[in-house]
């Protein structure tokens, strides 16, 4: 339990870079997928800081890996906020594990995991992310690829012990984060509901272009204008299918982890409301004792008081920096929507103003040939 | 152009109001050929509502359409008098479409918008007291004036230019042309099936192209109603997005104003779509306007092909007849045998 680990390294020297390679694109062997995981990652990094050999690192890793490294984080820096990762369990036979999108998915995931956790000040000088990030072989106990649940810790605090009054400000977290989650929740929804109207729009867009070659077929002087709008339609169609790509590619999956983000963070929050009941549970006991028999208080409690101030410490500290990665986030995510959106009209637009074009052309042709049979 | 039309119907339009204030008509200022739009400005300007006691003398409430019109040649000399005006149904535009096709059944006459909403997607209400139906009508009775009065044969009928500047008697006079007794005939002939024995060409191409402008038309407004009705739906469940960043806005302090503001955006996104296909629907006039179009131009082709067919009956019945007289004059039964003779044997064996 590193309680007690100096957050001033942060400022000094350079930061941990990481940079995570395309699984498919850099295999030197076809990765071998096991009974319960996905294909491995590969990761590069540069590091510039002392307490690595050398400046580059490459490594292969699996989901595996990654739930292992979240896990040994957890558990030795329970006051910190750990970053979440992807989903562990899909269902078999709803999303394709080996599908392109999915492991691409995957893998923006698990990158933005560990820049995140490179990223902290105290987390990124943890051994377990030293070892992660360098060893060719992750020597990790076969006990702990058991776990399931990701953002569940193996130790607990001690239990039984009831919470008198949790303190205004982490009142005010919890009822943030259980407002936000379920705001996410509704902007998830909506997001899958376009995306469902959308696909039927463009079913009908298709036939309704179709419409335009069919009867193209039939005339003459309007068959390069008719075949031109179903080309302009055709156009709007491949716009459409992008955006909607898009979103659920890039949008989507945001969402979903900041949920897992907000779960993660509430964790935190009930362990250190677990740590300040334990508190206030030895201390009421010791109290009781002193009046009793005058036997002094135990060193334990005052260090519970301690565990308990640097608990409140880290949290708020982890709490400042994720408001700010997660107005960074949600400014990156809503303004990439919206670019994407306008680049989906731009092309529309681009599309039927060339429409115009060849409509103007073959109006000017018209003309002149009719002034020459005239 | 102007000078044309000053030349010829200054005097007999002046005279025309000065002498006939029923508004009977000098025919010489119709006879010279030129179009009536090239001689007249017409326009149907506005709509209203009435009520009145229909035919079977129940309460109705329907809409008149003003009609305007006024000479060309006025505003060309520098006067700008106001124009003629008189109200119409649109079952009187109704009547005199069918007056045009009965008395000239070899013209494709120019259709009418229709008379009940079709092809709606499910927004739009099949109303037609619904204002924004009402005012694509009035375009579409518009277009359908300047069409007509831009034919160098229709142009000069003289229902039609009472129609524009008779308001009241007019409909007696459609009337007692006996129209209505042809064009019941004409339509139980029509849809009878019979077959022409030598296909007029031309005739023929132009019923098939008419039947896959009727077919391919069709199918266009019907695949643009449906996807009005999907484009819709996206467009609305956008403002879902309103109503959800507003309140997210609530919990936030940076990003709250950013928040509401966005939700903003998306409430106005969603409510855009209302015009985007309020103005498509003008699109989708003229596509039925051609829908109809095609569907006058396969009615002319059918005619003409009556009329060939009764000619062609006519002819077999005068070759018949004149055998049978030359029969009786001579007393000798001819053993000439000719086709339709053979054919005709089982009646006359029974």
């Amino acid at each position: 339990m590193s309680v007690g680990a100096p957050r001033g390294l942060a400022s000094s020297g350079q930061k941990l870079i990481t940079e995570m390679l395309h699984p498919l694109s850099a295999a030197e062997e076809p990765p071998s997928p096991g009974p319960d995981v996905t294909v491995s990652a590969e990761e590069k990094e540069k590091t510039s800081r002392i307490e690595f050999d050398l400046p580059d690192y490459s490594v292969r890793r699996r989901y595996q890996d990654f739930d292992w490294l979240r896990i040994k984080l957890e558990d030795s820096q329970p006051t910190h906020l750990i970053p979440p990762l992807p989903e562990k369990f899909v269902m078999k036979g709803v999303v394709d594990r080996f599908s392109e999108e999915f492991v691409e998915t995957r893998m923006k995931a698990l990158d933005k995991f560990l820049k995140r956790v490179a990223d902290h000040p105290v987390l990124s000088f943890n051994p377990h992310l030293n070892a992660f990030l360098t060893a060719k072989d992750l020597n990790k106990r076969q006990g702990l690829a058991l776990l399931t649940k990701v953002g569940e810790s193996v130790k607990h605090v001690a239990g039984g012990y009831k919470l008198r009054a949790r303190p205004a400000e982490f009142c005010a977290m919890g009822e943030y984060l259980d407002t936000f989650s379920q705001k996410l929740g509704t902007i998830d929804r909506i997001a899958q509901r376009i995306l469902r109207e959308q696909s039927e729009y463009l079913t009908e867009l298709r036939e309704y272009g179709a419409v335009y070659s069919s009867w193209a077929g039939s005339e003459e002087q309007l068959q390069r204008p008719l075949e031109g709008v179903a080309g302009c339609v055709t156009t709007s169609c491949g716009a459409l299918e992008d955006l909607s790509d898009n979103m659920s590619q890039d949008f989507l999956p945001v969402l979903r982890e900041y949920v897992l983000y907000i779960e993660s963070m509430k964790n935190v929050l009930r362990k250190r409301d677990q740590v300040q009941a334990e508190y206030e549970g030895r201390l009421e006991a010791a109290v009781l004792r002193k009046q009793e028999d005058r036997t002094p208080i135990p060193v334990e409690v005052e260090k519970c008081q301690d565990k308990v101030e640097c608990f409140n410490a880290d949290l708020k500290a982890d709490w400042e920096r994720w408001q700010r990665n997660k107005r960074q986030d949600f400014k990156q995510l809503l303004t990439g929507m919206a670019d994407k959106n306008i680049n989906y009209y731009e092309k529309c637009q681009a599309a039927w103003e060339s429409l115009i074009t060849l409509l103007q052309e073959k109006q000017t042709e018209d003309k002149t040939s009719e002034t020459e049979l005239n | 152009m102007a000078e044309d039309s000053k030349e010829d119907s200054v005097a007999s339009n002046v005279d025309s109001d000065q002498q006939t204030p029923d508004g009977s008509l000098n025919n010489s200022v119709l006879a010279d050929g030129s179009c009536l739009l090239r001689r007249m400005e017409i326009c149907v300007a506005e709509a209203e509502k009435r009520s009145g006691k229909n035919a079977v003398s129940m309460q109705e409430t329907f809409t008149v359409y003003l009609v305007e019109t006024r000479p060309i040649d006025a505003t060309a000399e520098g006067r700008s008098p106001p124009p003629d005006s008189l109200w119409r149904r649109y079952s009187e535009f109704e009547l005199l479409r069918n007056y045009l096709i009965i008395a000239y059944p070899y013209i494709v006459v120019p259709p009418l918008p229709e008379k009940r909403a079709e092809f709606v997607w499910h927004k739009l209400s099949a109303d037609n007291m619904d204002p924004d139906f009402v005012e694509r009508r009035r375009i579409g009775l518009e277009n359908f004036l300047f069409r007509v009065a831009s034919h160098p044969v229709l142009s000069n009928d003289e229902i039609l230019y009472h129609f524009l500047t008779k308001e009241h008697g007019w409909k007696e006079m459609v009337y007692e042309t006996g129209f209505q007794a042809k064009a019941d005939s004409r339509l139980r002939a029509l849809s009878a099936t019979f077959r022409v024995r030598s296909p007029h060409k031309r005739l023929v191409e132009m019923k098939h192209y008419s039947d896959g402008l009727q077919s391919h038309t069709a199918q266009l407004l019907r695949a643009r109603t449906r996807v009005a009705d999907r484009l819709y739906a996206v467009y609305k469940v956008h403002g879902n997005y309103g109503r959800v960043f507003s309140e997210w806005s609530a919990i936030e302090k940076e990003m709250g104003d950013g928040l509401q503001s966005a939700g903003h955006h998306m409430d106005a996104y969603a409510t855009s779509i209302d015009d985007i296909l309020e103005e498509e629907e003008h699109y989708a006039d003229q596509l039925k306007e051609y829908l109809f179009y095609a569907e006058a131009l396969r009615a002319v082709c059918r005619k003409h092909e009556l009329s060939q067919f009764e000619l062609e009956m006519a002819s077999l019945d005068l070759i018949s007849k004149k055998q049978q007289r030359e029969e009786l004059a001579t007393g000798v039964c001819h053993t000439n045998i000719n086709l339709k003779q053979y054919a005709m044997l089982p009646k006359a064996c029974k």
